[in-house]
């Protein structure tokens, strides 16, 4: 091509400076006036060999046309900040943010996770058993006398199958009613000293209504060693209360009756909505029930394998479900068993909508 | 159990303050669920005084009074009762006052009338209208000194309040007011006594006499033949009484606890059952055919028709009491209706019982009906306390129904024994409640439940004669718990002491699990926990004998079904967006064992991918390159072992062993048109422990960039290619991606062109052009060689080595 060709295709690029956007003036400044590469400077290299008549000229044209290229890439830069400084300040920083979908744990594994926390940190390890068991593990083992009254209290799901043989434990199919199983389970594969909480589903065949569900969590624990006594479970209970709720939470030990514990004992902590002075959530007692408890009965810790005359122990059981109701004030437990996206959103961490 | 205040307040001979007894009981074991004022609708009735009383002028049965009714002034009332009379008290409703029991029979303010002429101020009232009975001849008469506008309720003693008890199974001694009394009156540390009934006084019961397994009374022959089912049979026999309503005072007792007076025997027998938790039972004795009566087992195609009209099977294992005609009565449970007491009654044959508690069970369970008294037996009545609940019932219908009482009471008592005795070891008591108290006070506090205590200085223990209205106590461990409960719970001090750690380590899976749903959530998923339940039979489905409902009579057996289940709940509340994923157990049933129990996560997707935003013309829906990515994300936290592989239109998840262990792909749904397309994952978590990360050195030298466009063909996968790039890059070639992939009629049908960036690096120096360029032209050659895939005319750019 001729320097002359070139001359008309560089007036031409000149021309359309005015037209580019950022980037492409970027481009162009480098293209036409680079110092290595740039069109209009390789031109300027090669005009000493150019033939002496034609030099003059051409060099003159094309220092003209190096001074618009650099005037007009000025101008268009600084009507392009111009224009984006306007476009910056005219932002309306009001509208609303770009968010990514947010993701959640159930309520319940959530209050599950803080209690396992909680026991965590008292030296307790998280162990899980079967959700089908046998009769002899779900109730035998546990110290419930056969047909009687205490049964009623466990309303039990049986499955349609034959009764198995095993060693120990043989007997009829049915989905545990409680987690004290694993307590048996964890006695018999280890020794003292013992501290496990057990979280898992248990079953009962009870109707599904607002407030009782055929299927629910609870979390076991259970503490085995020579010399825990009936003052370590109130200490260890009253802590977790504590932490769980408030360090001014009022707690109080109540006589009950659990056939795998002796003494036996309900938990309760001044009701958090009223705050002790008694209103219908807690049936004007003005305390909330939070857990039953008790001395492991020497009668279970034999089926464990474990020596009742040398170590005793304590053991607790408590309801995820039940204490997230509280905690968020969800009136209909079968709520918790729905994959509905506006209950779900209600517990999220971070709520995904952007509001103006 | 309904308990009631003022029955309590004869035995601890105190006044009682309702919210008290309800706090003590709790904290002695049997809570209160309701404490329910009696008699709330009579607070606007008060004690008058008639001053005079002269005839109405317009009517001959009506009079007309003046009634002081504590307000200072007279009031003028109109009366049609005959029996009012100047000089005596009776209740009065001022106007403006609440009658529970109107004219129409519901409640009605009265208001100020004229009645035939004559104003009326008020109403004296009868019991019904008050709701206190059914007598309607006259107004109530009051014997009080309380002084006029009292309030009524209190001086008529009917101001009561129920507590509804919640007794728990092991303490059938708190099913009667006596039980109840006795923990009261160890928590308030007083002593407390049976009620006197009125009119007992004079009256002196002859112990019961006591015989083996048979014995004889007024000619009537008894014989107890079924030991097992009953050790200890009393029976009383009453001639000549006359059977009618009770006294207006046993009346209220049985109100109060929500018990119907029926007449002066029956509510004697019920009294006694509230009172001393001994069910007692009556027969007209002369409906008793033969000369005896035998308690004995059943025999088959025997029945009886209980009082409740019903007709009962019998069988040999029911426990039945009988006359020479057959079965009178199921034992412990319900009489027959043809001996039932009636108002024709004169002669009655009481009955006070200990029936095998496992018995009555098994009998009422059989024939599904609980009854106050088999609920009772079932718990355990006392079996040496049956002597006292006779005598009792004796001594209440000999006041309330007249009679007179034929010989000694019958006790028999085939096998005669004590109450247990237990040793009880003080330093055990401290072993397990960590407190050491003085044999003094353990000693006291067995006391107080109403234990036997003799001391043992030489061998460290005590020995305990536990009360026979505790079947519970039996080991050294449940006086141990008696000790802990009339100490107080609360006494103990809360002291967390030194503990050592424990030896059991953490569960796998539950840290696995944990980890998953960090991961999930991580990738913007809600999870829920559905109930395990499924509709699907399947061959190895485990089935429940009795499902918690109809439809769902399966354990599931993978968690998607649930999770669609749930996503078409969101679609008909018209949401369009849903993400969920549960970690949850699934059953499988195994011939023989238990059935096999996974834990599983599985996810599903559908709608947007993103929130919308405003700046954006709008967001993608979920598709499958997003469930692959959960897969592959699931894959990587839950079982890691596990390679992906696709199968037909979706992806398995294979393990090492072979096995299927998930799945990820399009799902079907029950979708309306505007909803996207629902996908889900499902995978098994694999608890195995995984090796930790390890450090690879950071890269020092520069990488190479090149980017190759390829023609391939359908029957060739982009895995395949892939492959072929991977084994011929050798060490130089650091990662392959696909950057893009293109069909059009520039390729051709059945062929795509797909963007490859290759990534090239050596570990050591800086790769120079034509080292990549020799390896570009060694991929291409094996590419064409092994899957006749060529490189796109013209589009062969390199992204330029830098």
């Amino acid at each position: 091509m001729t320097e002359l060709a070139e001359l008309t295709e560089l007036r031409e690029r000149i021309r359309r400076i005015p037209g580019l956007d950022a980037a492409a003036l970027e481009a162009e400044q480098i293209a036409l006036l680079g110092r290595k590469s740039g069109a209009i400077t390789e031109l300027l290299k090669r005009l000493p060999g150019v033939p002496e008549h034609q030099r003059k000229t051409l060099g003159a044209e094309l220092n003209k046309l190096k001074l618009t290229a650099t005037q007009l890439l000025d101008a268009r830069k600084q009507e392009l900040a111009a224009a984006a400084r306007v476009r910056r300040e005219s932002v309306d920083l009001t509208m609303p943010a770009r968010r990514r979908w947010t993701g959640a744990e159930h309520p319940v594994t959530r209050v599950t996770d803080e209690i396992l926390g909680i026991f965590r940190e008292l030296g307790f390890a998280v162990v899980v058993g079967p959700e089908v068991e046998t009769d002899w593990y779900n109730f035998t083992a546990l110290n419930f006398p056969a047909d009687h009254p205490a049964m009623d209290m466990h309303d039990t799901l049986y499955l349609d199958a034959p009764p198995i043989q095993e060693s120990p434990g043989s007997g009829r199919l049915l989905l545990r009613t409680h987690t004290s199983p694993v307590q048996i389970r964890t006695m018999r594969t280890s020794s003292p000293p013992i501290r496990a909480v057990m979280p898992g589903w248990v079953y009962r065949n009870d109707p599904f209504d607002p407030s009782h569900a055929p299927a629910f969590s609870q979390i076991e624990g259970l503490a085995i060693d020579e010399g825990i006594s009936f003052v370590d479970l109130k200490a260890t209970l009253v802590h977790f209360a504590h932490r769980f709720f408030t360090d001014d939470t009022k707690v109080r030990f109540r006589p009950s009756f659990f056939p795998f514990t002796e003494p036996s004992a309900e938990m309760d902590v001044s009701c958090r909505i009223c705050g002790g002075t008694g209103c219908p959530a807690c049936k004007g007692t003005g305390w909330s029930e939070i857990l039953g408890c008790g001395m492991v009965h020497p009668k279970v810790l034999r089926a464990g394998g474990i020596d009742p005359e040398r170590y005793t122990g304590f053991a607790f059981g408590m309801g995820p479900h039940r204490v997230t109701m509280q905690r968020h004030g969800v009136p209909d437990i079968r709520l918790l068993y729905e994959g509905d996206m506006r209950f779900l959103n209600q517990f999220l961490r971070a709520s995904p909508d952007a509001d103006v | 159990m309904n308990v009631s205040r003022r029955w309590l307040e004869e035995f601890l001979r105190r006044l009682l303050e309702a919210h008290d007894v309800a706090n003590r009981l709790a904290m002695l074991g049997a809570p209160v669920d309701a404490v329910e004022p009696m008699h709330g609708g009579l607070d606007d009735i008060k004690v008058a005084l008639v001053e005079a009383v002269a005839p109405h002028p317009n009517a001959d049965r009506l009079r007309v009074c003046e009634v002081n009714d504590g307000s200072g002034m007279l009031r003028h009332v109109v009366c049609g009762a005959p029996n009012v009379k100047a000089g005596r008290k009776y209740p009065f409703a001022p106007v403006g006052a609440t009658v529970p029991h109107g004219r129409g029979g519901g409640p009605m303010v009265l208001e100020r009338a004229r009645i035939r002429g004559e104003v009326s101020e008020g109403m004296l009232c009868s019991a019904r209208e008050l709701g206190l009975g059914q007598e309607h001849d006259g107004i109530l008469e009051l014997e009080t000194d309380a002084p006029p506008g009292t309030p009524f309720v209190a001086p008529a003693g009917l101001g009561d309040d129920r507590f509804v008890v919640d007794v728990t199974p092991n303490r059938p001694d708190l099913l009667g007011h006596k039980g109840i009394a006795r923990e009261l009156a160890a928590s308030f540390g007083v002593p407390f006594r049976l009620p006197a009934i009125p009119g007992a006084d004079a009256l002196d019961i002859p112990s019961p006499k006591r015989t083996g397994a048979s014995g004889e009374l007024g000619g009537i022959r008894f014989a107890l033949e079924d030991h097992e089912g009953c050790r200890r049979f009393h029976a009383a026999l009453i001639r000549s009484v006359k059977v009618g309503p009770s006294p207006a005072w046993l009346q209220a007792r049985l109100q109060a606890v929500g018990v119907r007076p029926i007449s002066n025997v029956v509510d004697a027998t019920n009294y006694v059952m509230l009172e001393l938790n001994q069910p007692m039972h009556a027969y007209d004795a002369a409906t008793l055919r033969g000369p005896g009566l035998v308690v004995r087992r059943g025999r088959a195609g025997e029945s009886l028709v209980t009082l409740d009209g019903v007709t009962r099977t019998i069988d040999a294992a029911t426990t039945v009491i009988a006359d020479a005609e057959g079965v009178i009565g199921l034992a412990g449970i319900m009489g027959g209706g043809n001996t039932e007491v009636s108002n024709a009654t004169t002669d009655v044959l009481l009955e006070g019982a200990w029936w095998s508690p496992a018995g009555i069970r098994r009998t009422r369970r059989r024939l599904g009906m609980t009854t106050e008294a088999s609920y009772r037996f079932e718990r355990g009545v006392d079996l040496w306390g049956a002597s006292d609940a006779i005598r009792r019932c004796i001594e209440l219908v000999l006041t309330t129904a007249g009679g007179t009482l034929v010989d000694s009471p019958l006790d028999l008592w085939p096998e005669p024994s004590h109450p247990p005795r237990i040793f009880l070891r003080p330093a055990r008591v401290t072993q397990v409640l960590g407190v050491e108290l003085p044999v003094a006070v353990l000693e006291q506090h067995l006391l107080a439940i109403g234990a036997t205590v003799l001391a043992k200085p030489d061998d460290q223990r005590i020995a305990v004669d536990v009360p026979g209205w505790r079947p519970d106590l039996v080991d050294e461990i449940d006086l141990i718990e008696e000790v802990a409960r009339v100490h107080g719970y609360d006494n103990f001090p809360v002291e967390l002491r030194h503990f050592r750690v424990g030896s059991v380590p953490d569960a796998p899976v539950e840290r696995l699990a944990s980890d998953v749903r960090r991961g999930l959530v991580g990738e913007g998923l809600l999870e829920v926990g559905l109930l395990p339940t499924a509709r699907d039979a399947a061959d190895d489905a485990v089935r429940l004998v009795n499902p918690m409902s109809a439809e769902s009579p399966f354990l599931r057996r993978n968690l998607l079904p649930g999770l669609v289940g749930q996503v078409e709940q969101n679609f008909r509340n018209h949401l369009r967006d849903a993400r969920l994923f549960e970690v949850g157990t699934v059953f499988r049933a195994r011939p023989g064992q238990r059935p096999e129990e996974l834990r599983r996560v599985a996810g599903v997707v559908t709608g947007a991918r993103a929130p919308r935003h405003w700046s954006e013309a709008g967001i993608a829906d979920y598709d499958l390159w997003d469930i692959k990515g959960l897969l592959e994300v699931a894959v990587a936290l839950a079982n890691p072992g596990a390679r992906i592989q696709v199968q037909g239109n979706s992806w398995v998840a294979i393990a090492p062993d072979g096995t299927r262990v998930g799945h990820a792909g399009p799902l079907e749904a029950n979708a309306p048109p505007w909803a996207g397309p629902v996908l889900g994952f499902e995978l098994t978590l694999d608890s195995a422990v995984r090796p930790a990360a390890h450090y690879r050195p950071l890269p020092v030298t520069p990488a190479s960039e090149r980017d190759l466009a390829l023609i391939v063909s359908d029957d060739v996968s982009g895995a395949q290619v892939a492959e072929v790039l991977r084994r011929e890059g050798g060490e130089l070639l650091e990662r392959v991606a696909v950057l893009d992939q293109y069909r059009g009629a520039a390729i051709g049908d059945g062929r795509r062109s797909v963007m490859f960036r290759l990534t090239f690096r050596h570990a050591e120096r800086t790769l120079r052009d034509r080292e990549v360029d020799e390896v570009e032209r060694r991929l291409l050659r094996a590419l064409e060689r092994d899957l006749g895939v060529k490189r796109r005319d013209g589009a062969a750019q390199a992204a330029g080595g830098d």
